[in-house]
């Protein structure tokens, strides 16, 4: 049931991506180009999708579980640390380059486009990479963050 | 450098349904849907979580494929094609979302929707750096990314 649910959610998640256009690059470039000729659409995925989350964000608050039975895992760390803001440097500039984050780079494998296979691919050995590195993936994970 | 017309309305209806998801995936299975982590701890993270884990990332490629299918992909597709700048993109996308604990979905979508501090500060850094980098590579350096 978890599985099935977690799948629906991917489908209507991916589903989202496609219909906001935000799974075509240059769509993602032309909302970060602001000196050039800017498409604001990005923010509006963002606000729609701000909009329904925080919603249901709340509704989480009147109860003590999800609705499968389990603890919700809601990080609850507060503070700036420099791997957010070094992590989070890196991650824009990757962005910046191709106009790819994780989310639109996955639905796209639907293309099977060479370039997105490429980036996919060193995305996948920037991610095991970087576990393997920090070796956190050793370690137990009890709170999962984001 | 391929022109994007201003659509707000799919804009808008997208964001809606990956709002939903998020909302969805976050009261039925009480879990974050922040694509990087789900990605990360699909590696190396607790052995029981990984079916839901698979299953949602299976997900998106399905979803945008009948999306893209049922529509005629009115939106359009368009990347770079230089495997330097998709090796480097990649891998900086990879390493910094694992680093910085989130992407947009993480981040920029869920976190922000619960108001978290860290959040909205790892948001305002990512986009600024990258407006930051198209600037550079479109304006100062006159790339065609």
């Amino acid at each position: 049931m978890r599985t099935a649910l977690a799948l629906v959610c991917g489908l209507v998640f991916g589903t989202g991506l496609a219909v906001s256009g935000m799974t075509n690059p240059a769509k993602v470039l032309a909302f970060l180009d602001v000196a050039g000729r800017w498409d604001p659409t990005l923010a509006f995925v963002m606000g729609g999708a701000l909009l329904v989350s925080a919603a249901g964000y709340r509704l989480t608050r009147r109860r003590e579980r999800a609705w499968l039975g389990d603890a919700f895992s809601i990080p609850s760390r507060q503070d700036l640390d420099p791997s957010l803001i070094g992590g989070a440097t890196l991650f824009g500039v990757g962005w910046g380059l191709v106009g790819l984050c994780p989310g639109p780079a996955l639905a796209n494998l639907a293309r099977g486009s060479f370039e997105i296979a490429l980036f996919v691919a060193a995305m996948m050995a920037g991610v095991v990479g970087y576990r393997l590195f920090t070796r956190e993936g050793t370690r137990p994970v009890a709170q999962p963050t984001h | 450098m391929m022109e994007t017309t201003f659509t707000p309305w799919a804009g808008l209806f997208g964001g809606l349904l990956i709002g939903l998801a998020s909302a969805g995936l976050l009261l039925a299975n009480g879990k974050i849907a922040g694509i990087s982590g789900i990605l990360g701890r699909s590696f190396f993270g607790a052995t029981g979580d990984l079916g839901w884990r698979v299953a949602f990332l299976v997900g998106l490629p399905l979803g945008a494929f009948v999306a893209v299918h049922a529509s005629g992909d009115p939106l359009g597709f368009a990347i770079a094609s230089n495997p330097a700048l998709l090796i480097t993109g990649g891998l900086l996308v990879g390493i910094g979302t694992q680093l910085g604990n989130g992407c947009t979905s993480g981040h920029g979508v869920c976190g922000m929707a619960r108001a978290s501090r860290r959040s909205l500060v790892a948001t305002l850094t990512f986009m600024g750096a990258a407006g930051l980098t198209v600037f550079v590579v479109r304006h100062l350096l006159g790339g065609a990314a």
